[in-house]
């Protein structure tokens, strides 16, 4: 293991895109921050700039206007930058798959690194997907 | 007009419900115009609902707001009775009511968490949403979700309450008086969130009036609007409770308008809870076998304000026409009023204020000079900016 994914596995950076989501997937992984799950004390903390980024978590649907600011936020992010399609919308487009905005499910737009399913997805789910994603480094 | 700079607040950016861009035209340090741009979260929710049947469009409503999951099935389920012309049976009524308030007991929080984070209050984040987390255990143990609970149907409710849910929902409700006891003083009794929110972002009555706001943003400033109260429905008029409203219309009395409807949601639990013990247990739906053609509308109060939906039905299986207003769309025009001459490190809490849903604390807000498009703030330092404004009172308080 190099120094560079070791000190990768100790400090996951991530930045939060929403898509065009309904908030639930927005709040939980806020959830996740606070005292009773506490991400924090694995090193994972939410950034405001894809620059610093070493996750993309992308939540809720991708609509026509969003993709191209999705793509870009895609190509400001230092590489490499594992992408993770969170909720039942960001993995397929859930219950606004078929909605005459939707731009077609994340992996197409961009490549995806983890799925955590759910809508939304429980915190415990959550602790597990960055579990096993930490174990792919 | 020769130093204004634009300040673009989003689109993907923390503090909206939806992706939205919000400009702010500044002066110096006042803020001078601000103008909005949405459509980045469009997702075509009434077009949608036209190809669904009548069950399956609650859990689409669902899916407009993760924290106002209940208002919009609430509304609905309000419209379709109204044109099938039911009358649900009183203990759904009263789980209804249950939902709904524990619903504005956890939006409430959040929003006074992250009104926190954004004065600089980290510690007023970490509470609240601590405290949050036996309300979201409640819906998990009652819908089994700890959001989105599918708990709505047409002529009633999915599940019934049972005695040992009812117990628990007590004890629960019992350590959130206590919580918001402390919450509350934590707010009340610090002279430095006073110098911050009083006088900021300042609604006056005829504003709130000329920009139709609902919801706490009104009530906040001194217009008793409450669909609730004005318009009862489901248990809201079998119960006794009062409508918050103060007079002054910043920040401040918007923040102890939500704390204060805190106490008034455990109110109304309480007593539903109480009513829910007398029901005969499993008396929760009427069936409805069809819907006939008609066009009905429903209301419902969200945490934020009414929410609006009205369905046109032609006798088949789905509605043909839907439309939906929520209340986050009007209250944000008052930014108009509210965020104008105000400086920029007030902005930030003067655009929380109204509430609009916002959800995560990473921001991508950047501020460049108009000529030479040098860079000014990113997002962080702007919710430094704010930050230190209030350290800087803390040290004229002496605290």
């Amino acid at each position: 293991m190099g120094i560079k994914s070791f000190c990768l596995k100790k400090s996951l950076w991530v930045f939060h895109f929403a898509g065009a989501s309904c908030n639930n997937c927005d709040i939980e992984i806020l959830d996740v921050l606070t005292p009773r799950y506490d991400v924090e004390r694995f090193g994972i903390q939410l950034i405001g700039s894809p620059r610093h980024a070493d996750v993309l978590l992308v939540s809720g649907s991708i609509n026509q206007r969003d993709k191209p600011r999705l793509l870009e936020v895609y190509n400001q992010a230092s590489k490499p930058v594992f992408v993770v399609a969170f909720g039942a919308c960001g993995c397929t487009g859930g219950i606004f798959a078929e909605g005459n905005t939707f731009a077609g499910p994340l992996d197409q737009i961009v490549p995806v690194d983890a799925y955590i399913p759910g809508c939304p997805p429980k915190p415990e789910a959550i602790l597990a997907g960055i579990t096993k994603l930490v174990k792919t480094i | 007009m020769a130093n204004r700079k634009i300040i673009p607040v989003g689109p993907y950016h923390p503090l909206q419900e939806e992706p939205e861009l919000f400009k702010l035209y500044c002066e110096g340090e006042t803020v001078k115009d601000i103008k909005w741009e949405t459509g980045y979260n469009h997702r075509g929710i009434e077009k949608l609902s036209e190809s669904k049947t009548f069950e399956q469009v609650f859990f689409l409503v669902e899916r407009i707001c993760g924290i106002c999951s209940t208002s919009h099935p609430f509304a609905y389920a309000n419209c379709m009775e109204e044109i099938a012309d039911v009358e649900i049976p009183d203990r759904a009524k009263y789980i209804r009511s249950i939902i709904g308030e524990l619903e504005r007991l956890h939006s409430h929080y959040l929003w006074v968490g992250l009104a926190g984070h954004f004065l600089g209050y980290n510690t007023v984040f970490m509470w609240a949403w601590k405290y949050r987390e036996p309300i979201l255990d409640m819906f998990e143990i009652i819908s089994g979700n700890r959001n989105s609970y599918a708990m709505f149907k047409i002529g009633g409710v999915r599940r019934d309450v049972n005695q040992n849910q009812i117990d628990q929902l007590r004890k629960v409700m019992n350590q959130i008086k206590k919580k918001n006891d402390l919450l509350t003083g934590a707010v009340m009794d610090d002279p430095v969130i006073h110098a911050r929110t009083k006088g900021v972002g300042v609604l006056t009555k005829q504003d709130v009036m000329d920009y139709a706001a609902v919801g706490p943003t009104a009530r906040a400033s001194g217009w008793k609007i409450d669909i609730r109260h004005d318009d009862p429905y489901a248990a809201y008029d079998m119960v006794d409770w009062n409508v918050i409203t103060a007079q002054e219309g910043d920040v401040f009395a918007k923040a102890k308008v939500r704390l204060l409807e805190n106490y008034e949601s455990i109110k109304i639990i309480e007593q539903c809870l109480d009513k829910l013990e007398q029901e005969p247990e499993g008396n929760t739906e009427v069936k409805v076998k069809e819907i006939p053609e008609g066009i009905g509308t429903g209301h419902a109060e969200a945490p934020r304000g009414e929410v609006f939906h009205f369905v046109k039905t032609d006798g088949s299986n789905s509605p043909v026409r839907h439309k939906i207003r929520a209340p986050s769309y009007v209250n944000i025009a008052t930014f108009k009023k509210s965020c104008v001459g105000q400086t920029i490190s007030d902005a930030t809490i003067s655009l929380a204020a109204v509430d609009p849903c916002y959800c995560c604390t990473e921001r991508m807000a950047f501020a460049y000079d108009h000529d030479t498009g040098k860079k000014i703030y990113d997002g962080n330092e702007l919710v430094q900016l704010s930050q230190k404004k209030t350290e800087e009172i803390r040290k004229t308080y002496k605290i």
